[in-house]
């Protein structure tokens, strides 16, 4: 039975892992040996994590239920202990039981998991309007209110300056401001590529030929870092998201910034993205 | 009856001998055992395509591939490989072939040349996969690095080189040569019993294989349609996945996951029914709730016809739609969670041991069961918007497919050895092989969950430095599950060398079905007098 303590003891230590999660989460960014979601950025997020706390908890209470009636009936049922099978293959009540309890437990899990559903799609109106398009292998985003156009690459490991993430980081971030309803239109122009922010809660693909919708409203300033999340080609992980929050204020400094150097060429920038 | 098969054998063993018994083999047993040694042959070389992928994954940068399109391939290879020419071959092919006709007391499946044919289609069906890893594929490239799902427009213009077209034309014979068997595998149940028995005393493995080959016969064809669009779409100028020209990528995946959904179910109610009977065996009583637990598989495949855009909820499906395939997918728990519980039930109140298959048995249903739950997890459309392409789906999966569905094949060749080759395993090598295994697939898959929920995404050769400790961990696993591969195919030759004769029913009173009243092996040719079932 020593197989079976170890068993025991990985899924209960898994388990702890699993509900003191959060405790060892990243902001904006993953951070090593995080187990549980990145820390929340919007309304969206904290809505689904705590979602996910709920269905986490149930998900792993049935694995451990499951475990426990397995080791119950190997230990009390082996061989050695009980020589003398039954014959026993019905129970009409137990079949009921296991059938009936199972629905229930899915009616509990449903009403939360709609709620949630429909209030990623319940869209507020917009504070600000951003294109994302997703091209081998980068993004470009657009601020069409603003007239601001500019593609987002990914910056060489050689040429990252200290502290700045490798994979993530961008030379162009785009920049929103906090507390404003972003609505994001996703687009894509050679194959289907993903805008995914996980601290938002935001994951939408770019599909040639559509123009598809998601929305976030982040709620604290720093920088939020996602990566394409569908599948596109040689650098599928070499076309980070980076997305700087920012106030008001400085929201309003950039863009008169950007303004002021609009019609910038990005054509020689771009053809470093496909190398 | 064992002396008169024994009697059979010396009468009509007259068969072709050398190449030609296999090469036009219409013998089901012969066949069963081409479709193993295929499956095998599969498995190394999918085995050995994700032990390059978890090398590259074991520290961040690249240090294996120097392009990460190879990368893709390797991902891309290893899907189609393990779905097609692994798992497939090796349930359906493999132990189908043999014990169907064994289980319901007929002589040989109703088409035995189409069954040959079945099989050598898989053969070339594998050389043109692996032949299109070696032509140009993505531009500078060779292979296909588009996935298994081979998402237009990745798969059209993203790969322009004629590698794609050689795996479609692969996906179709594999198609063909699975809907064959289908064909054959539904006429053998439905028309060869032997007289008495019914449908409802039919073992569990043999109606695991009917809704299999149902879910075959009504999957496949759709999949064929879609690849023959993509191939035209490819090279004859139609537009069906370009939007540029009026057709729709998202098209595709729903033509895909149409029959990529009972796909994954083709994959694990093989095991599901073997499983049951590995379960009463070594219980020593009949499988609880057997019409339930018959019915609950002819539900799961049901079900999982109509469940296929749970695959696709961030591809901008409306949200009603969404709110549907949360609701259906939710669904199929229940007759699986009916499963899980039957099984349980069947061991309660029995008389347990623990002999190699049963272990492999036990670890399937537990396994199985944490990739039932995280699948549950993902069926909710709000929180997969978290999940969608992340590792926590690629742990998901391979707990169900990886995990379910290997470990159901070991416990069925563990099972079912001694009766198809005539010789005991090694036990202590077959429980090494299970331990090993175990601890390795856990530790490979566990710690994916973590990477997924903290958002690192699938199919990526390098990642951030963040995700660096538990793809370590998850190299490190994979490398133990391979030292479980290598004393699996020891302690094959080891069998094959110390030849310990086994007798007819290794197992005792629990083993109940067919195939255990047959002399170990059985004859070349089995029941040409049909038993009666009372």
């Amino acid at each position: 039975m020593a197989m079976l303590n170890r068993l025991l003891i990985y899924i209960s230590s898994a388990a702890l892992l699993a509900v003191c999660g959060p405790a060892l989460a990243g902001d904006g960014q993953p951070s090593p040996w995080q187990i549980g979601f990145q820390k929340a950025a919007s309304p969206i997020m904290e809505q689904i994590t705590s979602f996910h706390d709920f269905i986490n908890l149930i998900s792993i209470l049935i694995a451990l239920f499951v475990l426990g009636l397995l080791i119950y009936v190997m230990v009390r049922f082996n061989e050695k202990r009980h020589p003398q099978p039954s014959r026993t293959t019905h129970n009409t009540v137990l079949e009921v039981a296991w059938t009936i309890i199972p629905v229930l437990i899915l009616v509990a899990i449903a009403i939360p998991s709609f709620r949630l559903l429909f209030a990623q799609y319940d869209f507020p109106k917009a504070d600000l309007t951003l294109t994302a398009t997703g091209s081998q292998w980068y993004w470009t985003y657009e601020y069409p209110d603003h007239g601001i156009t500019f593609a987002s690459i990914m910056v060489q490991e050689a040429d990252l300056k200290p502290g700045q993430p490798r994979l993530l980081t961008v030379d162009r971030e785009v920049v929103v401001p906090v507390n404003k309803n972003v609505i994001v239109q996703v687009k894509a122009n050679d194959v289907i590529h993903d805008f995914a922010v996980p601290s938002f809660g935001v994951k939408l693909d770019a599909v040639p030929g559509r123009l598809q919708k998601t929305w976030f409203r982040a709620e604290r300033t720093g920088m939020f870092y996602g990566q394409c999340s569908e599948l596109c080609g040689r650098n599928h992980a070499f076309m980070p998201i980076a997305v700087r929050v920012v106030s008001d204020e400085e929201f309003a400094a950039w863009l008169d910034s950007q303004k002021k150097s609009a019609a910038r060429d990005d054509a020689g920038k771009v053809t470093t993205a496909q190398k | 009856m064992a002396a008169q098969s024994a009697h059979a054998e010396v009468a009509h063993d007259d068969h072709p001998h050398g190449w030609r018994r296999w090469l036009f083999s219409t013998n089901h047993k012969d066949i069963g055992t081409m479709y193993l040694i295929f499956a095998m042959v599969g498995g190394i070389v999918g085995g050995l395509l994700s032990m390059g992928m978890r090398a590259e994954l074991m520290e961040p940068g690249m240090q294996i591939f120097g392009n990460p399109e190879i990368f893709n391939v390797f991902v891309t290879a290893h899907g189609l490989i393990m779905v097609f020419f692994m798992v497939m071959p090796s349930t359906m092919g493999g132990f189908g072939n043999w014990m169907v006709p064994l289980m319901i007391g007929a002589p040989d499946m109703a088409f035995p040349r189409m069954n040959n044919i079945s099989f050598w289609l898989i053969v070339a069906a594998f050389s043109l996969l692996v032949t299109s890893l070696f032509v140009p594929g993505p531009p500078g490239t060779h292979g296909v690095g588009g996935g298994w799902t081979i998402y237009a427009p990745l798969s059209t213009s993203g790969t322009p080189g004629p590698a794609m077209d050689f795996a479609i034309l692969a996906l179709h014979l594999a198609g063909a040569s699975s809907i064959l068997g289908a064909i054959n595998f539904i006429t053998t149940i439905f028309n060869m019993r032997a007289p008495g028995m019914t449908l409802h005393k039919m073992p569990l493995f043999v109606w695991s294989v009917l809704v299999t080959a149902f879910l075959l016969l009504l999957s496949l064809p759709v999949l064929a349609g879609a690849i023959t669009m993509l191939l035209t779409d490819r090279n004859f100028g139609t537009a069906f996945f370009d939007s540029a020209h009026g057709g729709d990528p998202v098209l595709w995946q729903h033509l895909f996951w149409f029959f990529g959904h009972p796909e994954v179910y083709i994959l694990i109610v093989p095991g599901f029914g073997i499983v049951s009977q590995i379960i009463s065996t070594f219980s020593k009583k009949p499988v609880f709730g057997y019409l339930g637990m018959a019915y609950a598989m002819v539900a799961i495949g049901a079900i999982g016809f109509v469940v296929w855009a749970h695959h696709m909820y961030a591809a901008g499906i409306n949200v009603n739609t969404q709110a549907y395939f949360v609701f259906a997918t939710m669904v199929i728990a229940v007759p699986t969670g009916i499963k899980i519980f039957s099984w349980i039930a069947t061991m309660w109140g029995g008389s347990l041991s623990f002999r190699a298959p049963m272990l492999w048995a036990i670890g399937f249903i537990f396994l199985f069961t944490v990739g039932g739950v995280t699948g549950v997890v993902l069926a909710n459309a709000g929180v997969d918007r978290s999940f969608h392409d992340t590792y926590y789906v690629v742990a998901h999966f391979h707990y169900t497919m990886s995990i379910g569905a290997v470990f159901s094949i070991f416990a069925a060749w563990y099972y079912w050895f001694p009766k198809m080759y005539g010789y005991m395993y090694n036990e202590a090598l077959a429980k090494l092989h299970f331990w090993l295994t175990f601890i390795g697939v856990n530790v490979t898959f566990f710690p994916q969950h973590f990477l997924g929920l903290a958002g690192m995404p699938r199919r990526y050769a390098d990642y951030p430095d963040a995700f660096a400790g538990w793809n370590l961990v998850s190299s490190i696993g994979s490398y133990i599950s391979f030292a479980g591969m290598l004393v699996f195919f020891f302690s094959l030759a080891y069998a094959f060398s110390k030849k310990v004769k086994a007798p007819a029913n290794p197992w005792g009173v629990g083993a109940t079905t067919l195939e255990w009243t047959l002399p170990s092996p059985p004859p070349f040719h089995t029941y040409e007098t049909l038993p009666r079932i009372k």
